[in-house]
């Protein structure tokens, strides 16, 4: 089966024009089959843009895509508290839970998607979602392939779609504190929304020069763009039902190109790999983590093979 | 259980039993596997050790919670059930639990045994914890280091179960359960391995200044003067450089360790059921000072005295303290 | 009360000018290392595969190191000259006080990360390892050690302790 491409929420504070324009050229040009919306970081930030979802929904499903809105990772004050209420009792869209709060104010077989941040790494929490509702389930960006593999085959059992990140940082840490204030000598509080500064995170580099991390508010990512084209042809294989752009500085629509050739099995990995090289992006590529080996590491087809 | 249960590290036998000893109502500790999220080498208990310790704290009248608190890969998930089995064999008195699956698993085949939820879960509003509560029937949460007392307060009025909040120890600066910092510079993963900075992974070098620099990985976590004391050599407490930064800052936290010795009384106050002292990686000689100062400062408390505390800073990292989030928003 | 640090000179005096003839600390080392393995099993057990570790521990304030390697089966535990220093995996440098510390367990792990008072080199695990199972050790293996040389070795280990925990030594 072809899997089916998806476009994650924008995790970085983009102005709401450049959302506006970045959404309607997805729905315009991407081959993608569904965009998530809505603010998953910081509940801070959700006033600026949530005013358009329904102007952006209504214009990408006119497109044909789907749409889903996401909710926070983070659920703690009463603002969020109060957000992922309301975003479980509204019944226009359909939703991706990424906090256990979430999860407590459904009703009793409410159909919804289970986020990267709710930590499902094997079956047995997969089918304990599942009874309760959840029809697809995105793992956390660490799951090694051999995991994912046992739980694309008991996700086409229990019915549930299962997706897996394959281009853009990875998000590896939230925190309660916002380290992109911090940066600022700021606090979370009076942040003045300094992290619109950064269309792609703020560096953290080594002592020694090393580029390594990337700050967005209370996340932190990886500096390097995870990208598993290479691996697509095997996740078709294994079952995996969607694979997960993350949206980064760099043009969407042609990564979204690249992977679509890819999953149609129009290009293969060599190919793949000299149209990326003519993409403009300012890191490197990963896959360690889909290949159980450190996060930042890019493993080669040809070492995979021997391995 | 009675209000101010103080609940300690236990790396080794000998650590716990030096932990009942200096007072400890409740003790925490863990297998020697990926089941527990302080796999290091050397520490934690064999089946056999486990079932001595579990019968030494239980003719002293203190108990054993096992914490089962990572994230079972699949094809893995048999560790962990395993594990579950053999400490409801061992006589446990409660299984700290994160994973929903491993949760299920133990409330549908263990039901008689207490089930708390491990700080991994990062449950940190009413409605997470309720669920939890609701699902699995979980008896206590431990809460997440980044609530002030107020919100202790509030959450406390909202769920039907016990809060355990820690007191003293490392200050975990992510989410817990929730960061993938060291798998992504050594592919052994927190949640799934249980590790945090492995120790063969990390690596101290001698600089050419004389001073040292940390390296988890391949990477430089922080360069340290030769005169500076060393950091834990974590990520999340290492320095990084940026435009703002350029000679190298504490993008996360500065090294301090938490110490609410001061907040006792109004943690107790807030509704707070126990005390967590942090440490399982802790020596000996840390569970006896920490655990007795604390076990007289409850009983102070208790007792409706002011609570005289023996200084615990030099216990600490770096030689400072913080009450962290909760004493002030302004941490976050 | 004598200055402990004159004590401390006069125990360790035989060695301090030694160009090093090794050879007579050996037997003793060995006597040693032996007596730990019989009283302590469960230690080896802790240390899991690290008992095939090769462990240099530089005792800086001597002009010695030791090599330990912890195989139950194969002991070694023996004094090597700082500029022929065999193949190993893992290097403690620290002086002796500091080390008895360690070996007693009154240093805590995790400070042996933040103090600078230990230098670790190459295998960081086995030292965490072997600091950890130390650790569960109850009792005092010095204390054990010292007392296989009689009065006057519990006598030299007391002196030796007051120093490493008098605040007052800066004052001297």
């Amino acid at each position: 089966m072809t899997p089916r491409l998806t476009i994650g929420p924008i995790q970085y504070f983009w102005s709401e024009e450049r959302k506006l324009d970045f959404y309607a050229r997805i729905a315009d040009e991407a081959p993608v089959d569904t965009v998530y919306l809505g603010e998953v970081i910081c509940s801070k930030r959700q006033p600026f843009f949530d005013q358009h979802i329904d102007v952006v929904a209504e214009r990408l499903t006119r497109a044909g895509k789907r749409v889903v809105l996401c909710g926070l990772a983070e659920v703690m004050l009463k603002r969020e508290r109060k957000a992922c209420a309301d975003l479980v009792q509204q019944g226009e869209f359909e939703i991706e839970i990424n906090n256990a709060a979430g999860l407590f104010h459904l009703e009793p077989g409410r159909h919804h998607r289970i986020g990267p941040f709710m930590n499902v790494y094997n079956a047995e929490t997969m089918a304990h979602m599942a009874a309760r509702g959840a029809t697809h389930v995105t793992v956390p960006v660490e799951l090694p392939a051999a995991s994912v593999e046992l739980m694309a085959a008991e996700a086409g059992k229990l019915g549930v779609g299962l997706e897996v990140q394959v281009f853009g940082r990875a998000g590896l840490a939230t925190s309660a504190r916002c380290y992109h204030a911090r940066a600022f000598g700021r606090t979370k509080d009076n942040c003045q929304f300094v992290c619109g500064d950064h269309a792609d995170g703020l560096p953290l580099d080594t002592r020694n020069g090393e580029s390594f991390l990337r700050v967005n508010g209370i996340q932190t990512l990886s500096h390097s763009y995870v990208n598993l084209a290479g691996e697509v042809p095997a996740m078709a294989e294994m079952g995996v039902s969607d694979l997960r752009l993350m949206p980064q500085d760099t043009d969407m629509v042609a990564v979204a190109n690249v992977f679509d050739a890819l999953r149609h099995g129009a290009i293969e990995a060599a190919e793949a790999d000299a149209r990326f090289g003519a993409i403009v992006m300012e890191a490197p590529f990963s896959n360690g983590f889909w290949h159980g080996e450190a996060g930042h590491r890019r493993i080669e087809a040809g070492a995979r093979a021997l391995a | 259980m009675t209000a101010g249960e103080l609940v300690c590290p236990a790396g080794t036998p000998a650590a716990l039993r030096t932990a009942v000893d200096a007072g400890a109502d409740s003790i925490y500790c863990g297998f020697q596997n990926a089941t527990n999220a302080r796999n290091f080498p050397g520490l934690n208990f064999t089946p056999q050790e486990l079932g001595k310790s579990v019968e030494y704290a239980h003719s002293k009248g203190a108990r054993i919670l096992l914490a089962l608190n990572t994230y079972p890969p699949a094809g893995k998930f048999g560790l962990w059930r395993e594990a579950a089995d053999l400490g409801a064999d061992l006589g446990v008195d409660a299984f700290i639990v994160a994973d929903m699956g491993v949760a299920a698993y133990i409330a549908k085949t263990h039901p008689d045994i207490r089930l708390h939820l491990s700080v991994q879960a990062a449950a940190a509003s009413p409605d997470a914890i309720c669920y939890y509560v609701r699902e699995f029937g979980v008896k206590r949460v431990v809460l997440p280091r980044i609530l002030t007392i107020p919100e202790i307060r509030e959450i406390k009025a909202e769920i039907p179960c016990e809060i355990e909040t820690f007191i003293f120890g490392n200050h975990g600066l992510m989410v817990e359960g929730r960061c993938s910092l060291t798998n992504y510079a050594t592919g052994l993963s927190t949640n799934m391995d249980g590790v945090c900075s492995p120790a063969h992974l990390v690596e101290y070098r001698r600089d050419a200044d004389d001073g040292m620099s940390t390296r988890l990985g391949p990477f430089t976590i922080d360069r340290f003067g030769p005169q500076e004391s060393a950091g834990y050599p974590t990520i999340c407490k290492g320095r990084y450089v940026n435009s703002e930064h350029p000679d190298g800052y504490y993008a996360f936290e500065e090294p301090i360790s938490l110490n609410l010795s001061r907040l006792l009384p109004a943690l107790m106050d807030a509704g707070v059921d126990a005390f967590k002292i942090e440490g399982r990686q802790r020596s000996r000689a840390y569970v006896k000072k920490v655990v007795a100062a604390f076990r007289a400062a409850v009983d102070d408390v208790r007792a409706g005295r002011e609570p005289a505390l023996a200084d615990l800073a030099a216990l600490t990292e770096g030689q400072k303290q913080t009450e962290g989030a909760f004493q002030t928003k302004k941490w976050r | 009360m004598s200055d402990p640090r004159e004590t401390f000179a006069a125990l360790w005096g035989r060695f301090a000018d030694l160009p090093v003839p090794l050879l007579p600390l050996q037997p003793v080392l060995y006597r040693i290392v032996r007596r730990i393995a019989a009283r302590h099993p469960e230690l080896f057990d802790r240390l899991g595969p690290h008992q095939r570790t090769n462990f240099i521990i530089d005792l800086t304030d001597l002009p010695l190191a030791l090599h330990l390697r912890p195989n139950p089966r194969a002991l070694v535990f023996r004094a090597v000259r700082k500029d022929r220093l065999p193949r190993h995996d893992a290097h403690i440098a620290g002086d002796v006080l500091t080390l008895l510390r360690m070996l007693d367990a009154e240093v805590d792990g995790d400070a042996i990360f933040f103090s600078r008072e230990l230098e670790i080199t190459g295998d960081t695990e086995a030292i965490v390892t072997l600091r950890n199972a130390l650790d569960d050790v109850e009792g005092s293996i010095a204390e054990d050690v010292a007392a296989m040389f009689g009065a006057a070795g519990r006598m030299a280990l007391r002196r030796m302790r007051d120093m490493a925990h008098g605040p007052q030594l800066e004052s001297v």
